[in-house]
């Protein structure tokens, strides 16, 4: 089997040796559970219960606001103890359900007419309807809502569902342990996809870090003539929507173009092991995984773990802190957000806790110089862009240059400002001097 | 509550600096300087001296005097010194190879903004200034003690050098261009730890070579195209000078437009020219012409190849 990849990348140190091994074992959160109304892309959703209500595990808790929004459900059984603004990882307060969680674990029991959860009396708006009820979104950390991205306008056009197992952010493992551990969940939940599509193709895209992985849906697709697996270079970042589609299919998409532009559509591990849920035991997503790692965390672990859990609470269930720890970061070190308070809850894009005794960003601070020109970001920019000229157009605010540039190209990855010798913040200015862009965008009703 | 660091992302970085890659190019250019010590004894370590302290301390009086933040220590103004150095003559006075040193720091390099602001290779520039300024003394090559013209001199002439004698360096010349397989093993080091671009070298040697069999005027004659390779400041030049970060384009299209430049620029001076020698011209106004190359040689961001 070829290796496949795309231009340019890096290759940071990984870290996952110490949570890769590790069987994900179940947290159980204790005290108040925090669902922010917005924990998707699109539209908050409405909350459909009242102060004082008690709901159980499972049971719907707020209902979509809009065409892209997401369902959101329980995660535990308890007291609605408060509707109030509560602060999120991205340092804002948002609009949040709490619940007071009773620790009995009371499931919601939907109610399915006969005959009604089996898969063969599905019709593809049945599969998404299902998907849509269970609140399922990207996983991966956008989180998209997944009934919006699986109703193309064109479905006939779709060739490829592509399940992205690159996992190529380090220190991250939850991916890898789903393949381990449930493999079967991720091929089912990829037929389920491919029931949608009647002209779609099934790609399962590993990187070559996980070669278990690979052996074992190899082997759990031996029998499946529609569904394959593909071998990808261990390079960061090739789970990246773009990296990852060039990769299997050679197509290249632009930041004007979806994926279902040129017949693909990509779901992350998570995600597909969501949808598997979903429409076969009629489970809403209220738990993820979650990798608790650094070399300031006591004991690494991967956690199953309820959406609303207090992230502060998930560090001590991994045996808190060692004594000097600079920086923790939800997500991996590429692509996740700095925190400052943990006591923020889980929500269903949150893919790990990074827990640094040095923080490498701090270490850079004095190493810092003018640009040399080296063309080190040049080279493994994914979106072929130059994105030292960039920043240089986004600290003089100039719009103009940085459009004309390609600047609205980059893909955010932060490969540049990790290769920079002269330490400079690359991706930081571009990904600013973006929003900006965007936001003029949106008001000049573009 | 703690006090955690917060940036924006991401929050790795490599261990690369550029104090290590400028520490990195001088380690890379100590075969040559360490024969070029060996070749023209004491003295061109003395001037090797000179500029390497003359380039440093330009640098830290300017940035003192300016109350800006001292950069020596990113050991590009050393870097500097010592290019300089390995292209003056072994003979040249301490003053001149002083008064290059600062002209290279203070004129080509601080004036417009310091490391990474320059548009042209300060060692290059305060060579050819000395070169305009003190043509005697800068074009003086004497060897064993005994004056007389340089390798590519002999053959602008008509004249006949021995070509193994040339590769490994035991004739005259400046200080570090002579010998040219410590140069290409300096070279192989840049490139084999990626510190530059082959294409730079690459395409500006090959574009030279095939100038000088079109048009160098002795046919396809192998014995002179190696001759003219390892003669004066090319390999030194192709290798250490054009590959100069800061003054070569950013983009990979440019780097080979670039290369390809240089090298029929650098053929044109020696062939048509006055002089023996072209390396140092030819690098300095294709570093004129970067600014260009790069506009015209944007790459195709991924995703809009054959798009508008």
């Amino acid at each position: 089997m070829s290796i496949l990849t795309f231009k340019g990348g890096i290759h940071p140190f990984e870290g996952k040796e110490l949570s890769k091994d590790l069987p994900i074992k179940p947290f159980s959160p204790k005290g108040e559970l925090v669902f922010p109304l917005s924990q998707h892309i699109g539209a908050p959703a409405k909350p459909i219960v009242e102060v004082g209500e008690r709901v159980l595990k499972g049971q719907k808790i707020a209902e979509t606001g809009g065409f892209v929004s997401a369902n959101i459900h329980a995660s535990v059984s308890g007291t609605v103890k408060a509707i109030e603004p509560r602060l999120t990882l991205a340092g804002t307060k948002v609009m949040s359900i709490v619940i007071e969680n009773d620790e009995q674990n009371e499931e919601f029991v939907p109610d399915i007419p006969e005959g009604g959860s089996l898969l063969e009396n599905f019709t593809k708006k049945n599969i998404i309807e299902m998907i849509k009820e269970c609140g399922i979104v990207g996983m991966g950390g956008a989180g998209f809502p997944t009934h919006v991205k699986l109703s193309p306008k064109d479905p006939d056009a779709i060739e490829y569902i592509i399940v992205n197992g690159a996992e190529c952010e380090p220190y991250l493992t939850s991916d890898y342990r789903r393949l381990m551990e449930t493999p079967q969940k991720i091929v089912e939940g990829l037929k389920i996809m491919l029931l949608l599509f009647d002209n779609a193709k099934g790609i399962i895209a590993i990187e070559d870090n996980k070669k278990d992985a690979i052996a074992k849906v190899k082997e759990l697709i031996k029998d499946e003539p529609n569904i394959c697996v593909k071998k990808l270079f261990t390079k960061y970042p090739q789970g990246g929507e773009r990296a990852l589609i060039y990769a299997t299919t050679g197509r290249s998409i632009n930041s004007t173009m979806l994926p279902s532009d040129v017949g693909c559509i990509v779901n992350n591990i998570d995600t597909v092991t969501a949808i598997y849920e979903a429409v076969a035991n009629q489970k809403p997503l209220t738990s993820r995984i979650v990798t608790v790692t650094g070399d300031a965390i006591s004991t690494p672990q991967n956690f199953e773990v309820p959406i609303g859990s207090n992230q502060g609470d998930l560090i001590e269930a991994a045996g808190g802190l060692t004594k000097e720890c600079e920086k923790i970061i939800s997500g991996g070190p590429m692509m996740g957000t700095a925190m400052f308070d943990l006591n923020v809850p889980i929500v269903k894009t949150s893919s790990a806790i990074l827990c640094n005794s040095k923080d490498k960003v701090k270490e850079a601070e004095s190493l810092q110089t003018n640009c040399i020109n080296c063309g080190r970001c040049v080279s493994v920019c994914p979106g072929r862009v130059v994105p030292s000229r960039l920043a240089e157009f986004a600290n003089h605010g100039d719009k103009e240059s940085f459009e004309k540039y390609h600047g609205m190209e980059c893909c955010e990855c932060g490969c540049c400002s990790y290769v920079c010798p002269a330490k400079r913040n690359l991706t930081q200015a571009i990904k600013s001097m973006r929003k900006d862009i965007l936001a003029d965008r949106k008001k000049g009703g573009k | 509550m703690a006090n955690y660091n917060v940036s924006s992302n991401p929050h790795d970085r490599d261990s690369i600096t550029t104090a290590e890659i400028m520490l990195n190019v001088i380690i890379a250019l100590l075969p040559a300087t360490v024969f070029g010590v060996y070749n023209f004894g004491m003295r061109a370590l003395a001037v090797i001296i000179v500029t390497i302290v003359s380039c440093v301390l330009t640098e830290f009086l300017y940035e003192k005097g300016m109350k800006k933040k001292v950069t020596v220590s990113d050991f590009s103004a050393v870097l500097t010194g010592l290019l300089l150095a390995l292209n003056l003559p072994p003979t040249i006075p301490f003053w001149m190879a002083a008064m290059g040193g600062i002209f290279a720091i203070l004129v080509v390099k601080q004036l417009f903004g310091g490391l990474g602001q320059n548009f042209m290779n300060p060692a290059l520039g305060a060579r050819c200034f000395l070169l305009v300024s003190f043509a005697k003394y800068m074009t003086d090559f004497s060897y064993d003690g005994v004056s007389g013209p340089t390798p590519l001199a002999v053959l602008k002439k008509g004249g006949n050098f021995d070509l193994y004698k040339m590769f490994l360096g035991s004739h005259a010349g400046t200080i570090g261009e002579t010998s040219a397989v410590c140069l290409l093993i300096g070279g192989l080091y840049l490139i084999i730890f990626k510190l530059i671009d082959i294409r730079i070298p690459l395409t500006y040697l090959a574009s030279f070579a095939v100038f000088i069999l079109l048009f160098g005027g002795k046919g396809f004659d192998l014995t002179y195209l190696g001759q003219q390779m390892c003669g004066g400041g090319l390999l030194l030049g192709a290798f250490f000078m054009a590959t100069d970060y800061v003054t070569s384009p950013i983009t990979k299209k440019g780097r080979i437009v670039f290369g390809v430049i240089l090298g029929f620029l650098t053929a044109i001076l020696r062939v048509y020219g006055a002089g023996a020698e072209g390396v140092s011209y030819a690098i300095i106004i294709s570093n004129i012409l970067v600014p260009l190359i790069e506009k015209v040689t944007q790459p195709t961001a991924f995703g809009w190849e054959g798009k508008k």
